[in-house]
């Protein structure tokens, strides 16, 4: 909580947007979409009509978070990439700054040397979007409450209760 | 930790059930998911070993409706609650914003709920949490079980703050809506704090 809240404008969105549209071309992928390490999807894109992304999320998580604790279990930091082949699809798993999952599903019309070289270049776009992100919320944080505009700043009991009476 | 999208107009808390094995974790979301209109859940995930006890974790995601139009969708999580699980429970606490506790009413079970409520603190402190200030609602399950300790017996036991408790049969349904409710309210007003 706190501080390390994750906060996401509209500009920097649009480039994430921008960045994993890009990747999806490049490596000839069906689906990129980015989760952060808490299973909370940022972004996709690609064919996600056909996906239940939000599961997909909350999964993907689950898997680094486990992955993360065997690591750490034969003392390694991480392993900053998990790879998962199907008879299909295949899915490209990797960290970005540390903080942030990115995913890749491709099938046979991509190759796993490819959608590596395109991940890595995108990596380094990504972790400098996140950087200026966290930037930038500390930088409206520090503003003070009143220029940081939260939705919830005025919250009443009965915009509670209406939540959970429709 | 709370995402919240200025881009998309949403916003996303995580609430994690907690308590010792068999208290009913499982048996919440289940309640719930079955109770919730289908345009606003998503598939109810259950990461479970085939006798049904929860191995990894459940995941419910649940929209809630528009807050100054913003759109506020809390991920539900259960722990596994056998003691033995404890690496992948303290993964489940990871970026939580609110706590349920769901204690097991029967007696024998007591403390197996007192072990349970000591693991979640330590597990938050591990992850720089402070129990006393998460958001946190204790639920009194299994109420209608003739082993069923007194309530007061219960809170003497397991209360830790002034936090809200509720009485429960979680399998119909009693208490599971007003504890989720109870737990959702601290978490959107401690956002308002920020
Ligand atoms: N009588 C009664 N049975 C309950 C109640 N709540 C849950 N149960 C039953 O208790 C058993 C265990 O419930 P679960 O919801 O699977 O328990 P859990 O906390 O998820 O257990 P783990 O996954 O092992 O941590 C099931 O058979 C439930 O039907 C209750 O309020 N009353
Ligand atoms: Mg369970």
């Amino acid at each position: 909580m706190g501080a390390s809240d994750l906060i996401m404008y509209e500009e920097e969105f649009q480039r994430i947007k921008e960045v994993i549209s890009k990747l999806r071309v490049d490596a000839n992928a069906n689906v990129v979409f980015l989760v952060d390490k808490n299973g909370q999807q940022i972004a996709a894109t690609g064919d996600i009509e056909r996906l239940d992304t939000t599961s997909l999320a909350s999964l993907t998580a689950g898997n680094v978070a486990a992955t993360d604790g065997l690591a750490k279990l034969i003392g390694e930091k991480e392993f900053s990439v998990l790879f998962h082949e199907g008879e299909k699809d295949n899915i490209h798993i990797s960290i970005v700054g540390g903080k942030v999952i990115l995913v890749v599903i491709f099938d046979e019309r991509s190759s796993l040397g490819l959608v590596r070289l395109r991940v890595k270049r995108s990596s380094e776009e990504l972790n400098r979007l996140f950087q200026q992100i966290m930037e930038k919320t500390e930088r409206e944080r520090a503003a003070g409450e009143s220029s940081f505009d939260s939705p919830f700043a005025e919250i009443t009991d009965e915009d509670i209760d209406a939540l959970f009476n429709e | 930790m709370s995402f919240i999208n200025y881009a998309s107009r949403e916003i996303n808390c995580k609430i994690v059930y907690y308590g010792p094995g068999l208290c009913g974790k499982t048996t919440n979301l289940q309640y719930i998911y079955e109770k919730t209109n289908p345009s606003a859940k998503g598939k109810l995930i259950s990461l479970a070993t085939e006798t049904d006890r929860t191995l990894f974790f459940d995941f419910l995601p649940l929209d809630l409706g528009t807050i100054r139009g913003f759109k506020t969708r809390f991920h539900l999580y259960t722990v596994p609650g056998q003691v033995f699980y404890d690496a992948s429970r303290k993964l489940i606490l990871k970026g939580v914003d609110g706590v349920v506790f769901v204690a097991d009413s029967q007696e024998p079970r007591m403390d197996a709920n007192v072990e349970s409520v000591r693991n979640l603190e330590s597990n938050l402190k591990d992850h720089g949490y402070d129990l006393a200030m998460v958001p946190y609602v204790l639920q009194l399950n299994k109420r209608d079980l003739p082993t069923a300790i007194p309530i007061e017996e219960m809170l003497r036991q397991l209360r830790i703050k002034s936090e809200p408790y509720f009485e429960a049969v979680a399998p119909k349904g009693i208490g599971v809506f007003d504890t989720l409710k109870a737990c959702a309210k601290q978490v959107l007003i401690e956002l308002s704090k920020k």
